[in-house]
């Protein structure tokens, strides 16, 4: 481990550069793994259970076993990524000793610590984490987070929430931008965010690592919703590979949707290919409407 | 002049702040039709299969119609879509650079690193993320950069390639020697 906050940082946020306009796919196997990766994913977030899973089963949800994510690593050649319960840097640890590419610090798992998050500075490993605003983002960020995505709602397929927050943070770095020197002093304070990063955001009028989009997001035209709102990646979990709640698609079907997302994320802009590609897909998962939910269901309040 | 970047995945936008800073007028290249408009093409980093397979079959033909024609700079994952032979695994490339490069060859990511090579004789911040290593050079190919006894980037005729990130680096001497390359009546 080492506690470098200048060249690792920028290894950190090096790899999320590449991941940039590409997409992230929940996979729970070697074979769902070699889909994505055939398909045109530019990496896989190897799980036991997707969230849509996770939801539907209930239990307490932890890190992957070591060797389910092995096994994932070695069929593929693109990054590995492996999620870990909120604070729970003992996990963290283990993921790094295993070699993954990037921890996803995630809300998805039960968390293990109700007030503190890990703190990523102290990893070689890169950290990515889920915001709803600004200052959830800020905060994720200031602990060593190298990428931000959204929080949205995993596991539902409904894409509500994944806007709701890309929205909610790209409008806060806004309203920064306007601000005068002395406001964001106060500003800082509302966000419950260090000074030092809101004056930088309020600069550059962006956050200083990539922020990628997840939660909900299930058909190409989900995908480009959340481009064109300002998202740099999509993350997608249960909307590839899962029929429903319970049951998993038909592999060839679960490849048509990855490739049509994949393309759908490239040329997010171009309702042409588009319109191509929304035409060739098999229906999306059946879904959870997150507005029916109540929020003692909800997996975004996690995290502090 | 219009300078092309690949931008149908990875750090594109870096390649372009750089190029425009630079005083290049940039075009984000997402079609093959967009390759008719410009001078040259830089290849960014990202995942080279991922970039293959949302290019498609005729996407990647008119790629390979074009670096042979006119000046391309690949980075990292750009390096090796020009690359004659590509392992770790074996995947096709463009042909445009006689090298053997092997994908991933430091390791993961935990094994990405910043180091000093040399521009020549001159030191030079270098990136490397998840990077490949080039394990042949052909005749004729010109080695511009070094890390230790590792060739990090070559040139062929028109064609350019780092397997590090200049791009992710304050230094703007790579893309400077691209520019000069298309400036030099290459387009």
């Amino acid at each position: 481990m080492s506690q470098d906050k200048g060249n690792g940082l920028r290894l950190k946020i090096g790899l999320a550069e590449m991941l940039k306009g590409g997409v992230i796919m929940d996979v729970t196997n070697a074979e769902q793994a070699t889909i994505a990766e055939q398909a045109g994913a530019v990496a896989v977030m190897a799980l036991e259970r997707v969230p849509a899973q996770i939801r539907a089963e209930g239990g307490v949800a932890r890190m992957a076993s070591p060797k389910k994510i092995r096994e994932i690593m070695d069929a593929v050649s693109i990054p590995v990524m492996a999620k870990c319960r909120i604070g729970h840097f003992a996990e963290a640890q283990i993921l790094e000793e295993l070699g993954v590419d990037y921890i996803d610090e995630s809300e998805v798992l039960t968390p293990a610590d109700e007030a503190h998050h890990v703190d990523k500075h102290a990893f070689t490993v890169p950290f990515v984490c889920g915001a709803r605003n600004l200052g959830e983002a800020l905060r994720r960020i200031a602990e060593g987070a190298a990428m931000i995505r959204t929080k949205g709602e995993a596991g539902t397929g409904d894409v509500v929430h994944a806007v709701k927050h890309m929205r909610q943070i790209i409008s806060q770095i806004r309203e920064l931008t306007v601000l005068g020197e002395e406001e964001l002093y106060a500003r800082a304070k509302n966000l419950q965010a260090p000074y030092e990063l809101v004056r930088l955001v309020a600069k550059a009028g962006k956050l200083p690592v990539p922020n990628f989009s997840a939660g909900g997001i299930a058909t190409p035209a989900d995908a480009s919703l959340v481009m064109q709102l300002g998202a740099e990646s999509v993350f997608v979990g249960s909307g590839i590979f899962m029929k429903d709640s319970t049951s998993f698609a038909d592999p060839a079907d679960a490849e048509r949707r990855a490739r049509a997302i994949v393309r759908a994320t490239t040329h997010y802009q171009d309702p042409k290919v588009l319109l191509e590609v929304s035409s060739d897909v098999p229906s999306a998962m059946k879904g959870l409407a997150v507005g029916a939910m109540d929020e003692a269901q909800m997996l975004q309040t996690r995290g502090w | 002049m219009k300078v092309g970047v690949l931008a149908v995945q990875g750090d594109f936008d870096a390649h372009r702040k750089r190029l425009e800073e630079l005083g290049a007028e940039v075009v984000l290249v997402r079609k093959p039709e967009q390759l008719d408009e410009i001078a040259g093409l830089v290849l960014p980093g990202g995942e080279s299969g991922a970039i293959l397979r949302i290019l498609g079959e005729r996407g990647v033909e008119k790629l390979k119609q074009f670096v042979r024609r006119k000046p391309a700079f690949g980075t990292c994952a750009g390096a090796i879509l020009l690359a004659k032979e590509i392992t770790n695994p074996e995947q096709p490339g463009l042909g445009a650079l006689d090298i053997r490069i092997r994908r991933n060859a430091y390791g993961r990511q935990i094994d990405s690193s910043i180091r000093e090579g040399r521009l020549g004789s001159a030191p030079l911040e270098m990136v490397f993320i998840r990077a490949p290593k080039i394990e042949r050079v052909g005749p004729g190919l010109e080695v511009l950069a070094t890390e230790g006894k590792d060739p990090v980037a070559v040139r062929q005729g028109k064609t350019m390639a780092a397997t590090f990130h200049p791009e992710l680096s304050d230094d703007t001497r790579m893309h400077q020697e691209f520019l000069k390359l298309i400036g030099n009546g290459h387009n």
